[in-house]
């Protein structure tokens, strides 16, 4: 089991032709994704390797029954293309484009409450079921199939350090996701860890944060009135100086708020295993875990 | 991206906000000739992206022409020190000379995206003039807010929420309104993430002023404001920093001395803290992205070199986009072009890690190779120790 994606999940790329596009697309393929079509609107007809191309992603989702959209557009174009997929019915749509304008994504999640689509990101890594269905840019070697860990985080490489330590001490995962650095995004924690909670095959999660907003500390309360499950969290940021973005649009503590020490302590007080030094993060995972 | 109080205020005038009648100044011979126009009292202001200017010596009130004479000659040419510059302050290039306006009441107005709510929201008090964060820490019930969805827009009963909360006077309910949904509607227009008018003032004839105006606009929306780009005052940033964003590298100088250059925001974040937790300081933040190649990661060496604190640098890459292989032929590359004056920790991990340990082995270099974070980190602090 897993959560979100798995192999029967069917992809089509929002910006397959463009060189990011490209790229990720076929390290997918590559990985095992059933990635059925690509999106590049006068460019339908064509095919990306052996990937139809479309020129709409409500033609691709006809012609297809592709279900979940990987977004690699550039950012003046993304919130559009996050709007195009949620209105053709694409159930997961996951956004992997950094610099999306705040606004642009408080209209585009104000619209997704309409809708039955959930969106992943923007500005994330993806979403990964090892040995499955990888949607994203996360190299797919360093993870190990099988559970019994979820993984969920707001960073991208630092969740790769995350998962490659798992793998290393030996804890496969069900599912990693990404939600993304961005101030506004689609699913958060909560959302993640509720599934996480009801999936059987899921057995412990580690929760990656980071400074910046409380959905850290919104997060510790659910999981301390709700989760059945151990949860080992990690907050990067302790050195940041407050008033500076740190790279994510997201990550800046701002007026006494968002503070990795108010985190920390958030999730302490819940009952998480909060690992302090990123270092031994897969030994404290495998202590906690066993 | 931050712009000046008068900047702010054109487009404030735009839009229909009121604002003191004035004009920007650089010269003090420029000053007291448009105070002498404009008739005194006249307010005197620092122009530098930084708040608690008044508290600073920034602003100063001149009531004839040699006041203002003395007063745009102190402020002209100082180095501005307040709470947000640090101690070496800001060199004050540019004043704004307003002429005076007499005040009945000072009220607080923001508007500001809301990522918890993913609405825009409406921050308005009576306890203007003030630090808005003490007056939310002392008396929390006389702050408003009102939240907008953006889909919707700003409605009547939103402005009723404001101008009730404030307790105005009905008379004037009408302009404050007014003001709001100008507000309101430059805040969309410009892609804000902050627009804020402290003090907002009712004169003592009932007119309503914006005495001061701060805007900071969201970079990721400049593609679309070339207005705002050509806003940019580039006196304002930081040299390192600046020279880091020509080469797309993300870079905010510490005050520590270790050096680190690492792929991804949350993993630099990490990589700053492990330095901290090995008992030694990061020097930087330094996110050379996903997309770094050779050239980059060069670049990010002469930017971390070019601090005399740094005493060892850590590079923790985990290749996932960046190859391993890209970022050592980086490496390689940048000391032949840089003179690697301290001591290098190298830690890969990912992608093509085989084929970049094995360019770093035979280039030659002197590098310190680090099996994993925790032992990175340690190895690093022993340099700097």
């Amino acid at each position: 089991m897993s959560i979100l994606v798995n192999s029967e999940t069917r992809v089509l790329v929002q910006g397959i032709t463009g060189k990011e596009g490209q790229f990720h697309a076929r390290q997918c393929i590559e990985y095992g994704t059933r990635v059925v079509a690509g999106v590049t609107p006068g460019k339908g007809g064509q095919f990306m390797d052996s990937v139809p191309v479309f020129d709409t992603v409500r033609s691709a989702r006809q012609q297809t029954g592709a279900n979940a959209s990987m977004i690699l557009v550039p950012p003046p174009f993304a919130a559009e293309a996050i709007l195009e997929a949620a209105d053709a019915g694409i159930e997961l749509i996951v956004c992997i484009t950094e610099g999306i304008p705040v606004l642009d994504m408080l209209r585009v999640k104000n619209y997704l409450g309409q809708t039955p689509s959930r969106l992943i990101g923007p500005n994330c890594p993806g979403i990964i079921t090892p040995g499955e269905c990888k949607i994203g840019i996360m190299p797919g070697a360093i993870h190990k199939p099988g559970g019994p860990v979820g993984v969920v985080s707001r960073s991208g490489t630092l969740t790769y350090e995350v998962v490659h330590q798992l793998t290393k001490v030996g804890l496969g995962q069900t599912t990693c996701i990404g939600i993304g650095g961005d101030p506004v995004n689609g699913t958060g924690f909560i959302d993640c860890l509720e599934r996480f909670n009801a999936d059987p095959k899921t057995e412990a999660v580690v929760m990656v944060g980071e400074i910046g907003g409380n959905a850290e500390e919104k997060a510790s309360a659910w999981i301390k009135e709700n989760m059945k499950k151990p949860v080992v969290g990690f907050i990067a940021g302790l050195t940041a100086p407050p008033g500076r973005r740190m790279g994510h649009a997201g990550a800046i503590v701002s007026g006494g708020q968002g503070t990795a020490a108010a985190k920390i302590t958030a999730m302490e007080e819940s009952g998480l295993y909060v690992c302090k030094d990123l270092g031994s993060l897969g030994r404290l995972c495998k202590e906690a875990f066993s | 991206m931050k712009i000046h109080e008068y900047q702010a205020k054109e487009l404030f005038r735009k839009y229909s906000v009121p604002v003191p009648e004035g004009s920007v100044c650089e010269t003090v011979a420029e000053v007291v000739e448009l105070a002498g126009t404009m008739g005194f009292p006249v307010a005197v202001k620092a122009q530098i992206h930084a708040g608690g200017r008044g508290k600073g010596g920034g602003v100063k009130v001149a009531r004839s022409a040699e006041e203002v004479e003395t007063a745009a000659g102190a402020i002209l040419g100082m180095q501005l020190v307040t709470k947000q510059t640090g101690p070496e302050g800001r060199l004050v290039r540019k004043v704004l000379v307003e002429k005076g306006v007499r005040i009945k009441k000072e009220l607080y107005l923001s508007i500001i995206p809301n990522r918890e709510t993913a609405s825009i929201t409406i921050i308005a008090s009576q306890d203007g003039g003030m630090d808005i964060e003490e007056v939310a820490e002392k008396s929390p019930e006389r702050i408003i807010k009102v939240s907008v969805n953006p889909l919707v827009g700003i409605q009547g009963f939103h402005l009723r929420q404001v101008c009730f909360g404030l307790e105005l006077d009905p008379a004037l309910m009408k302009s404050v309104s007014a003001v709001l949904r100008n507000l309101y509607r430059l805040f969309v227009d410009y892609d804000c993430s902050l627009v804020e008018i402290n003090p907002l003032i009712i004169t003592e004839d009932n007119a309503i002023i914006a005495l001061d105006a701060k805007m900071d606009i969201d970079s990721n929306s400049l593609f679309r404001h070339p207005d705002v780009v050509a806003m940019h005052d580039p006196f304002e940033d930081d040299p390192a920093e600046a020279e880091a964003a020509k080469f797309n590298l993300n870079y905010i100088k510490l005050d520590g001395n270790v050096g680190n250059m690492v792929n991804g925001a949350g993993l630099a974040m990490a990589t700053m803290d492990i330095i901290k937790q090995a008992g030694a300081s990061p020097a930087n933040f330094l996110d050379v992205g996903g997309g770094a190649n050779a050239e980059m990661v060069e670049n990010g060496f002469r930017i971390i070199l070019a601090d005399p604190n740094v005493k060892g640098i850590l590079i923790n890459i985990f290749g996932g986009i960046l190859r391993c292989d890209v970022l050592a032929q980086g490496v390689v590359q940048a000391a032949q072009h840089v003179n690697l004056s301290v001591p290098v920790v190298v830690r890969m991990e990912g992608t093509n890690v085989d084929e970049g340990r094995r360019i770093l082995a035979e280039s030659g270099m002197k590098l310190i190779n680090a099996t994993d974070l925790a032992d990175a980190a340690s190895k690093v602090a022993e340099i700097v120790a």
